[in-house]
């Protein structure tokens, strides 16, 4: 039950790299919020800022409404899902779930209590004796899982919780995760380099690149107005389509039937907002493209179509079964109001 | 399983154990048969024949107050050079763990006593420990604290022990050092955000961890207190005042090579042996059954 403020955060190592280059974001209670970004945007040394591990170069993280720059991560009352884990090896489960409480003084019947309903909650009472070396990777999930959860902090911290589990598992525990955060209602942040993970579990999703926040909202808004070609291409799988405008010029078999902004370097459309047809198309606003197929990927309830075009490759996206083969030729037609248009710098252009 | 080698050649596999089997066979088996067999004899006073007389030795020995007296001595010295010696490496170790600058500087310093031989540094001890001349006894005195190892086997005592401890903790603190870095830094910051202090975290979380090194360094610790510390005892002590600090190899040379009792000198290290033998086995047995690898 708390907010986590950050207000122009920046990390500085003592080498003189900037690891975090003037970060400010307002999660609001109960909020999840999710940090994604490439490795090395600084996601994780912000998460880790705001565990209190790394100290703070300027700027100010506030737990709850108070600055906690100095507050050791013993007494800032957060708990923390490491991506390895770090389940004390030499301790069984019970243990594990059970020392946060000790070392808060909790009284032994409540510990053996909260333990028990944790471990209820997350289907690991059956566990509670084993050490984690003779659990599956999912199991030690779950203690992680088990051993915030179980201390009632006031957020929670997840650095990457998910990344060493199969595609499977990781479908299930992101559901879980969400349904458990959503259940217990505390404020958390997440930090993730899948953006499929980003997607579905945020509520505020924060895109971070080199060190800064690119776009911050709510996940679906940075789907449809991604802020910059960044953006666009990281957000989405598989990404926007983005075609570079020399001067004002269409690339080669390219009609375009809409206004174009002044500034505007780059157009993008998602894979998804197209429409196939056989011949030239000429009635409808928007932009018709020629393509050849060069590659087919069918995933079952979709398929993806990986083709050239005079303005370099592009992903179609089509329900179901494709009918195209590599060597095809294509038009693709994607209406006006599925444009995105960004300027020199990579920024939208409305 | 890890997978065989088959040798096509059925004497090449013999051939290339022989060194290392001849080193033990000479070095280790014919030293260790030959002071079995030395056990059950019994000399004249000059050497010129000797008398095989069963376990008669090993009777005298056991009966002698002085062996039973040498017993408790290497007792008190082993467990607590072993003590001290780990105790204080673990804590310089810890210490180390935390300096980011000159890192390397402050190890490689460390690690310099283990090059000092035992004879050496029992000599170095006895001098700054000297009671008339030695520059820390003189500051002891001043504190008003009466130390005189020549003359008080406590202070005998704790003057062996130190300089026995002083040289092992360069090896100790190597290992310590490096079991430390082996501890995943996930594994403290998940602990400090669980709510341990640094004491805490130590004692809960470190401490378990390094059990595999611990052990490893109690069973190296205890074998190094009853064999390697003659040096530093003989340039010390030579086994007194009296005879408090005359350790089991201590008594098996000065029996044997000073006093030619070869057959009772023989059985003292028969026993020392099987002590060893034992003690280690026990180690291995039960200590390390709490002992956590990874």
């Amino acid at each position: 039950m708390a907010t986590v403020d950050l207000k122009d955060v920046r990390k500085v190592y003592a080498g003189g790299v900037e690891a975090v280059k003037g970060v400010s974001i307002d999660i609001p209670d109960k909020a999840l919020c999710v940090l994604v970004g490439p490795s090395g945007c600084g996601k994780s040394t912000l998460l880790r800022m705001i565990a209190g591990l790394e100290t703070i170069s300027s700027g100010t993280v506030s737990i709850d409404g108070k600055v906690v720059n100095t507050v050791g991560p013993t007494e800032r009352d957060i708990a923390m899902v490491f991506q390895n884990y770090a389940l004390y090896p030499h301790m069984k489960v019970y243990d594990n779930m059970a020392y946060g409480l000790r070392n808060r003084g909790t009284p032994k019947d409540e510990i053996d209590r909260r333990v028990r309903d944790t471990a209820k909650t997350l289907e690991l009472a059956h566990l509670l004796d084993r050490r984690p070396r003779e659990l599956s990777g999912g199991q030690r999930q779950r203690v992680a899982m088990g051993r915030a959860i179980v201390r009632n902090p006031k957020v929670f911290l997840f650095d990457e919780p998910l990344s060493n589990l199969d595609a499977k598992l990781r479908g299930q525990m992101r559901v879980e995760i969400k349904n458990l955060q959503r259940s217990l209602g505390v404020t958390s942040v997440y930090v993730t380099h899948d953006q499929l993970e980003a997607m579905t579990l945020a509520d505020v999703l924060v895109v971070m690149n080199g060190g800064l926040v690119e776009q911050a909202g709510a996940p679906l808004d940075i789907y449809e107005k991604p802020a910059s070609t960044f953006v666009a291409s990281f957000i989405g799988a598989p990404p926007m389509n983005l075609i570079a405008l020399s001067g004002n010029a269409l690339p080669e078999g390219t009609k375009l039937v809409a206004p174009v902004p002044p500034s505007a370097a780059t157009l993008g459309f998602r894979p998804e907002d197209v429409e196939l047809a056989d011949a030239v198309h000429d009635a409808a606003d928007g932009m018709d493209l020629e393509a050849q197929v060069e590659a087919v990927e069918p995933v079952g309830a979709e398929s993806f179509l990986y083709s050239a075009t005079g303005g370099g490759r592009i992903v179609v996206r089509v329900p179901g079964r494709a009918i195209a083969q590599p060597g095809d030729r294509l038009r693709v037609l994607v209406p006006v109001d599925k444009l995105h248009w960004f300027d020199q710098a990579g920024k939208r252009v409305s | 399983m890890s997978p065989r080698v088959v040798f096509p050649n059925k004497v090449l596999p013999y051939l290339l154990v022989a060194p290392q089997l001849a080193i033990t066979l000479i070095f280790f088996y014919w030293p260790a048969s030959q002071a079995v067999y030395q056990s059950t004899l019994r000399e004249d006073p000059f050497g010129l024949n000797s008398k095989f007389v069963w376990f008669d030795n090993f009777k005298r020995v056991l009966s002698d107050p002085g062996y039973l007296n040498s017993l408790q001595v290497t007792a008190i010295f082993s467990v607590s050079t072993a003590f001290v010696s780990m105790a204080v490496a673990l804590l310089l170790a810890v210490m180390a763990d935390k300096v980011i600058k000159g890192r390397g500087l402050y190890r490689t310093l460390m690690i310099w006593p283990y090059a000092v031989a035992p004879a050496i540094a029992g000599m170095l001890w006895l001098f700054l420990f000297n009671p008339s001349i030695g520059s820390l006894a003189i500051g002891l005195r001043s504190l008003g604290i009466s130390w005189d190892p020549l003359l008080n086997g406590t202070d005998a005592m704790i003057l062996v022990v130190s300089a026995a401890a002083w040289k092992q903790i360069s090896y100790n603190f190597l290992f310590f050092v490096a079991g430390l870095q082996a501890i995943p830094k996930a594994l403290i910051e998940a602990a400090a955000i669980d709510g341990a202090r640094e004491t805490k975290r130590f004692w809960t979380i470190v401490f378990p961890l390094l059990a595999p090194t611990t052990f490893f360094l109690l069973v190296v610790n205890t074998v190094y207190a009853l064999f390697d510390t003659f040096g530093i005892i003989h340039a010390v002590t030579g086994g007194g005042p009296g005879r408090s600090t005359e350790t089991l190899v201590y008594k098996v040379y000065s029996d044997g090579a000073l006093n030619q009792l070869m057959g009772v000198s023989a059985a003292q290290s028969v026993i020392l042996m099987v002590i060893v033998i034992a003690l280690t086995a026990v180690q291995f047995r039960y200590v390390e059954r709490k002992v956590h690898y990874g």
